[in-house]
């Protein structure tokens, strides 16, 4: 493989933002997946959530993944910031009047923008939750695994932090609804038949997903239990 | 029709440049854009002013030499135009036009209206050609079977006139979709195929030297581009600069 092939290229840089976000994607349905296990909030509801909180952390294949994970947010995030700072030398001059509405969404022209925000609500969505559930030293339910049901549950009382959920939902569906299409692109997988497929899939993805993740808050809002 | 033109102005690469008001009446709605400023440079002749500075030539949407940022648009609104090919009848008496260069590092300007495509000649050089044995042993063009839709996609590709709208309408300044017009229509034909690894990495390179942005798959390229050449050649040069980055010795 060519010397430049890890960031060398303007290319090999998108590459890797295309295979790193699709599989952020996969990741986002398996985290919605369990999650949405948070709507049952009858007492065994909440034992089989704090059970496959206490699976998804121990259990050794998935911790592979997890460090797969993490890596594959920082390296998105750490190639992303250096696309658009490339991108920002590219263009010194702005224009006095540009009407980009006529030729591209305009989400897709803030997909940096979007990232950064998406990184912060990251980093503090790990703090409440992920970081607790690791080395918060929580109380154990019933079955003896770690109550992450009752640390959410807790959380999400207050309208603040539910607003800020959905909001960063709203962020995550903007960026989905660019990114996903974007992603089979930059892999240079574009068809007449399938593109229109995956363009399609990607605003159902971009769509769907956010909604249901911002639902869960909501929910458990609304219906305390 | 009477209407305020806001064009900009820059004695030259290193001079700051700014917006400069010129009113121009009695504007016909045949005229093209490129007309208008002809009657208007007149005029600042004939009062002793400097001329506007703009690029153009054939002024019928071939050699895409003619450029021009209109009211925030690269050859102004209208689709598969040049702004040669932009005629007054699609303003209105009393609009305000602004009138700028490509904006993009890799282009910069040279004076007022006029930018330095040079870089777009470079990346052509690089790779973006046939090497062709011309020891007198040329074989036929036609006798060389090349399947319908390959030279359709060729040719579409080949109508690139590289005026570079596609950089001036990148929110990144990428030139991708000139790189991938330039890549595709080789690359899709016998004759180029035999260089086409080491092609599409040269011509990436350069691209890259040249201080263009990234593609970020906006699409805003293929909209404004005068040939509505297919974001879809850049998905092929994606591919090919892939293939070529993995399996180079």
């Amino acid at each position: 493989m060519a010397r430049s092939a890890l960031l060398g290229s303007s290319l090999t840089k998108k590459y890797w933002m295309a295979l790193t976000g699709l599989f952020l994607c996969v990741f986002l349905l398996v985290h919605l997946a369990g999650n949405l296990q948070l709507l049952d909030a009858s007492p065994e509801g909440r034992l089989k959530f704090n059970a496959y909180a206490k699976f998804m952390t121990t259990f050794p294949l998935i911790k592979v993944v997890s460090y797969l994970l993490y890596f594959s947010i920082l390296f998105h995030a750490f190639d992303g910031i250096l696309l658009t700072m490339q991108n920002r030398k590219a263009r010194p001059v702005r224009y006095v009047k540009e009407r980009s509405s006529t030729n591209r969404t305009w989400y897709s022209g803030q997909m940096g923008l979007l990232g950064a925000l998406l990184l912060v609500f990251i980093v503090l969505h790990m703090k409440h939750f992920w970081y607790r559930m690791h080395w918060g030293g929580l109380p154990l339910d019933s079955a003896g695994n770690t109550d992450l049901f009752t640390v959410v549950a807790e959380a999400y009382r207050s309208p603040v932090y539910v607003l800020l959920y959905v909001l960063s939902m709203a962020v995550l569906a903007f960026h989905l609804l660019h990114g996903f299409q974007s992603a089979f692109q930059s892999l240079g997988l574009n068809h007449p038949r399938y593109t229109p497929v995956i363009k399609n899939v990607g605003v159902f993805f971009g769509v769907v997903v956010p909604v249901l993740f911002a639902l869960i808050p909501v929910w458990m809002f609304a219906f305390p239990g | 029709m009477k209407l305020t033109l806001k064009i900009w102005r820059q004695n030259g690469p290193n001079d700051k440049g700014r917006i400069v008001d010129y009113p121009v009446n009695d504007v016909s709605e045949d005229m093209s854009f490129l007309e208008m400023l002809d009657v208007l440079n007149d005029d600042l002749v004939r009062k002793g002013e400097e001329p506007i500075a703009f690029d153009h030539d054939c002024r019928e949407g071939i050699c895409g030499m003619c450029s021009l940022f209109i009211n925030g648009e690269p050859h102004g609104p209208g689709r598969g135009i040049t702004t040669c090919q932009l005629h007054m009848r699609k303003f209105k008496d009393g609009d305000t036009i602004y009138v700028e260069p490509w904006r993009s590092a890799a282009f910069p300007v040279i004076k007022d209206l006029v930018v330095h495509r040079g870089a777009f000649d470079r990346i052509q050089a690089a790779g973006g050609f046939v090497s062709v044995n011309t020891s007198g042993n040329l074989v036929d063009g036609n006798a060389v079977p090349i399947p319908k839709d390959d030279a359709d996609k060729a040719f579409d590709a080949a109508t690139c006139i590289g005026c570079g709208a596609c950089v001036a309408a990148c929110p990144n300044g990428s030139a991708m979709l000139f790189v991938a017009a330039k890549v595709s229509q080789l690359s899709l034909l016998p004759q180029g195929k035999p260089e086409r690894k080491r092609r599409a990495l040269a011509m990436v390179e350069q691209m890259d030297k040249e201080g263009f942005g990234n593609c970020s798959n906006t699409g805003a390229c293929e909209v404004e581009c005068p040939k509505q050449i297919s974001i879809a050649n850049i998905a092929r040069l994606n591919r090919e600069y892939l293939v070529a980055t993995v399996t180079k010795e």
